[in-house]
């Protein structure tokens, strides 16, 4: 979409220092959520036998997400490159549907104002929101 | 299908495909357009089908409203809204000062305008069985007068599903995010129902 602002920078990364003590809470809430409020992204994770919030698959990916985002972060400066690798994987191994990205970002959002509503403002959210699709479009990157 | 045409399975076959592909090409269209996907079922079913809340939705929903100040909601979600979306503000060319975030919060048509808008949403709280016609005559609104581009409505849902998020905290479970956001997403579709 757009490139992200010296000021949507900062905003990332002073939110991310708030945030990133509770990042795998944070990245296993999401994914949880994911999972239940979009039930199509379950069929990315049919071998998984419990897809249920305590499930410790989903915990285990949600840190993953989470370790990703971080990375994301102490990159922003330069995420096609910076990703370069976590693209490949989603493009040739994984192949999720890049539509999936944004619901995910979503649920990154709703976690974030759950946990932090006072810090969460329209900046905040507004300097997160194009992070993530930076970071999503970063991740399209090898797809085709 | 005329039971006048003789059934070959040349002409079967043709048929499935056909519909199937036809099907497939609706379903992915309507797949890309599709945040939620609780609306899968809306759109995929017939106009006629009735949507289905369990007890747990409609309690959840009724719970939420019944709790939420429309005053403090409605504004919080409409200012984040035009703040985190922007373009959202060309329909709002006579509000005046729209120029910063600041300058948006304090805008007190935007507050007003936001509580409109939750009370709107509060007629389908009260009507839940019927949104369809709930909500017919304020789609031609939107769609007639307003010309508002339906993909808004869907941001200004995520919006509000923010701020309600922040107000209950952690009360905010996967579960009752489900029932809300299906909520709104019903009421997305029928506010889109009578744009042509």
């Amino acid at each position: 979409m757009t490139t992200l602002s010296t000021k949507d920078k900062q905003v990332v990364k002073a939110f991310w220092a708030k945030v990133s003590g509770q990042g795998e809470e944070i990245g296993t809430d999401a994914v949880a959520r994911m999972l239940r409020v979009y039930p199509q992204t379950k069929t990315y994770f049919s071998h998984w036998k419990d897809r249920s919030a305590s499930s410790p698959d989903v915990q285990k990916h949600g840190r993953t997400v989470m370790a990703g985002v971080g990375d994301a972060v102490a990159k922003i400066d330069d995420l096609k490159g910076g990703l370069l690798n976590l693209s490949e994987l989603h493009a040739f191994t994984l192949r999720v549907d890049p539509a999936n990205f944004k619901i995910l970002s979503h649920n990154l959002l709703v976690v974030m104002a759950t946990m932090l509503p006072n810090d969460f403002t329209p900046e905040v959210h507004v300097s997160m929101d194009k992070f993530l699709a930076a970071v999503a479009l970063a991740l399209s990157e090898k797809y085709r | 299908m005329s039971p006048a045409l003789p059934d070959t399975f040349a002409q079967k076959a043709l048929t499935a495909s056909l519909s199937l592909a036809l099907r497939l090409i609706l379903f992915d269209g309507c797949l890309s357009e599709c945040r939620s996907a609780q609306t899968w079922g809306l759109i995929t079913s017939t106009a006629d089908k009735m949507v289905v809340w369990t007890d747990f939705e409609r309690s959840t929903i009724q719970d939420i409203f019944s709790k939420m100040d429309y005053e403090v909601v409605g504004p919080a979600a409409l200012t984040r809204c035009l703040i985190v979306y922007p373009w959202t503000q060309r329909y709002f060319g006579n509000f005046g000062n729209l120029y910063n975030a600041a300058a948006i919060m304090g805008n007190p048509m935007v507050a007003k305008h936001g509580t409109t808008i939750l009370h709107g949403l509060d007629r389908g709280v009260k009507n839940m069985d019927d949104l369809k016609t709930t909500y017919a005559e304020l789609s031609v609104l939107h769609s007639e007068k307003l010309h508002v581009d339906p993909d808004n409505f869907k941001l200004l849902s995520d919006c509000l599903t923010i701020v309600v998020a922040a107000q209950l905290g952690k009360a905010f479970t996967a579960e009752v995010q489900a029932a809300f956001q299906k909520f709104l997403a019903v009421v997305v579709s029928s506010l889109g129902r009578q744009y042509h």
